[in-house]
């Protein structure tokens, strides 16, 4: 198990590696316009002392040389153009707090929703009329199939413009931090979709489970259906999803773009646009690094976390031999 | 069968399924006693009903099934009159258990096989913590796995087929049911495994006093276990006797041609025996002897009336109408000529 995580944890090392030459390079392939405020009205020297000030003048391989001294360092250089001079680190500090707390807020409301939903749903397909499957799939689709932006508006505006949200319950529209109030509507409309994907795949994970040979030999044995839903179907359906769970934790970090500029929440969300927009060279380097590290991170708890609860997967043998 | 005592009793039992809104009627009318400590083969072709039959008597019909008249009587229980799961967790184990056909998909993945065992323990004999430890150990001796404690932390992948249908045996076994029920229990195994696990299945039997219901389309394998054979075709049972009085001195046509397509009976260089024709469609309602329309020689009340069972011996019933006395006689093909002299020849 060590030896796996250690190699695991090695090949990301090197896939990080990858990817932030890989970036680092391309953006120096950008327009030198960007660095500058009021570029037209500059002289070249004037250009040139800046550039110099910037370390862009320097040859490739050096600037690269600096950028991971700076990483190892755990400085991830200053903003130019966003908020200029401004500690990256800095800006993120102030962001992130609030694309997590949102997120993991509605990531355990998805769960805690759900997985319930799809728990019924599973037990409802061998009711005679289905009923609360039949319910639960009209949900489902109706999320799946409506382009996100249509439900996070409808979610908004029911809300906080209806007589209900407005008057009785008194929900803002917008987000406003020291507002707890103003923190139900994002949530809901972060954690809908989630609701529907976890609730989706677990009834079709229990459904597949609850049809096979070990759950007949199991009810044969004696065990209720009760205990056979819990400790049999769910156990084993659950399995496939812990593996999407700590990704659905880390992506919490990037914020929701569409969700936090509709009720205008400081976030992560919509950072890595602007800063692409306005050629944040350094901004940009930083979020991509950080992004990279979160999905890397993901599927490597996520594989971890399987091995741990399926035991059919083995760390000690070789990939690819089963 | 010294012992007389009818331990399940079934009468004229009818299920039928509903597919896409047509009706299939899986178990025409059958009758069937089993007796205390007798190990009872029930022999046929797929989709000959054997499986449901046996299901019946657990409450495993899938949702589609349902049964449509008649009575399963168990201990002064009438086995058709329970609806609810709860009724049935009185039978499922505790009364009745099962071995199913394939033990590469009968255990859970992700439970310890000794955690599996350890819950029909638990169930069934009342067992808790070391007690219920103690019992799986032994039941792991007792079907013949070497190291229990070691097997009791281990995983279904980490086993064989053979040793994983021996775990199935011992989970059937800790439930310390009175009737064991083994659908096809070889027939997902290799050869040469298949032989070991009827062997562990005959021993159980005799250490736990179980009565053995087999389900099986191998006559191999009820030629060595069976006390009494019953041969069913088409949801009904054709012939039904003592294992001796079945192979060889069949009456049915059906057994006829059951025998008769046994490879080991087959004689070099010849082509293989087969039954024309394929079974009814249970859909229909099947009219006289639903073997008649694949029997050549049948006669032209069988395609009118279904026959009654008559009696061969107390022991041994057929329900064709060549044992009417007033039908004509008819001979039975060659290889079973050749099977009744070598039971002749057994008895003298």
């Amino acid at each position: 198990m060590a030896k796996y995580i250690t190699k695991r944890v090695l090949r990301s090392l090197v896939t990080m590696f990858i990817i932030i030459t890989v970036l680092f390079a391309l953006l120096r392939l950008m327009p030198i316009e960007g660095y500058f405020e009021n570029y037209d009205k500059m002289s070249a020297t004037q250009v040139q002392v800046k550039l110099q000030s910037l370390g862009l003048t320097d040859s490739l391989p050096k600037q690269l040389l600096r950028f991971y001294k700076q990483i190892f360092h755990g400085d991830l250089g200053e903003s130019n153009v966003y908020r200029k001079g401004v500690a990256i680190t800095e800006i993120i500090a102030e962001k992130i707090p609030i694309s997590l707390k949102l997120g993991l807020i509605s990531l355990a409301i998805a769960l805690a929703v759900g997985l319930p939903l799809g728990v019924l749903m599973a037990r409802s397909t061998r009711t005679r009329f289905k009923i609360g499957d039949r319910l639960g799939t009209v949900f489902i689709v109706l999320v799946q199939a409506m382009p996100s932006a249509v439900y996070h508006i409808l979610i908004q505006f029911a809300g906080s413009q209806t007589y209900i949200g407005k008057e009785i319950l008194g929900l803002p529209m917008l987000f406003d931090a020291s507002n707890p109030k103003s923190y139900i509507l994002p949530v809901i409309s972060l954690s809908i979709g989630n609701i529907a994907y976890y609730a989706m795949w677990l009834r079709r994970y229990m459904v597949d489970e609850s049809n096979k040979d070990y759950i007949r030999l199991a009810r044969a044995k004696g065990v209720p259906n009760s205990k056979i839903s819990f400790r049999h179907v769910f156990r084993n359906a659950f399995v496939p999803l812990v593996q999407y769970i700590p990704n659905s934790i880390l992506f919490t970090l990037m914020g929701s773009l569409y969700v936090e500029s509709l009720y205008s929440v400081p976030g992560m969300g919509g950072l890595l646009v602007t800063a692409i927009k306005r050629q944040d060279n350094t901004l940009v380097q930083a979020l991509v690094l950080i992004y990279a590290v979160i999905s890397i991170l993901g599927l490597l708890f996520g594989d971890i976390l399987m091995g741990i609860v399926d035991p059919r997967i083995s760390f000690a043998k070789k990939e690819g031999s089963r | 069968m010294d012992d007389q005592n009818v331990i399940l009793s079934i009468r004229d039992l009818n299920v039928k399924f509903t597919l896409r809104g047509q009706v299939l009627h899986a178990i025409r009318g059958v009758s069937l006693d089993v007796y205390q400590g007798e190990s009872l083969a029930i022999v046929g072709e797929s989709g000959s009903g054997k499986s449901v039959f046996v299901k019946c008597t657990m409450g495993l019909l899938d949702a589609n099934g349902f049964i449509d008249s008649g009575s399963i009587l168990y201990n002064g229980m009438d086995l058709t009159k329970f609806k609810t799961d709860k009724d049935w967790l009185k039978i499922r184990g505790r009364e009745i258990a099962m071995v199913f056909q394939d033990p590469m998909t009968s255990l859970n993945p992700l439970k310890t096989i000794g955690k599996q065992i350890q819950e029909a323990v638990e169930l069934h004999q009342g067992l808790r913590g070391k007690a219920a430890y103690d019992a799986v150990l032994e039941v792991l001796s007792d079907v013949g796995i070497d190291d229990p404690p070691r097997r009791y932390g281990q995983y279904p992948h980490e086993f064989s087929g053979g040793m994983r249908q021996r775990v199935v045996i011992a989970i059937a076994v800790a439930c310390r049911p009175k009737i064991l029920i083994c659908d096809e229990p070889t027939t997902a195994l290799d050869v040469t495994i298949q032989a070991q696990i009827l062997e562990l299945i005959k021993a159980m039997q005799k250490k736990y006093n179980l009565t053995t219901i087999y389900i099986t389309h191998d006559l191999g394998v009820v030629a060595n276990v069976a006390d009494r054979i019953a041969v069913m075709y088409a949801g009904d049972i054709v012939e039904l006797g003592k294992c001796d009085e079945v192979f060889y001195d069949p009456r049915h046509p059906y057994t006829w041609a059951l025998l008769s397509s046994l490879p080991q009976l087959g004689v070099k260089d010849e082509p293989l025996y087969s039954i024309q024709g394929t079974p009814p469609n249970l859909f229909h309602e099947v009219k006289g002897d639903a073997f008649a329309p694949r029997n050549p020689k049948a006669l032209k009340i069988d395609f009118v009336e279904r026959p009654p069972f008559f009696e061969v011996t107390p022991t041994h019933y057929a329900r064709t109408w060549l044992l009417d006395p007033r039908a004509p006689k008819v001979e039975p093909p060659e290889h079973v000529r050749v099977l009744r002299e070598k039971g002749v020849n057994r008895v003298g």
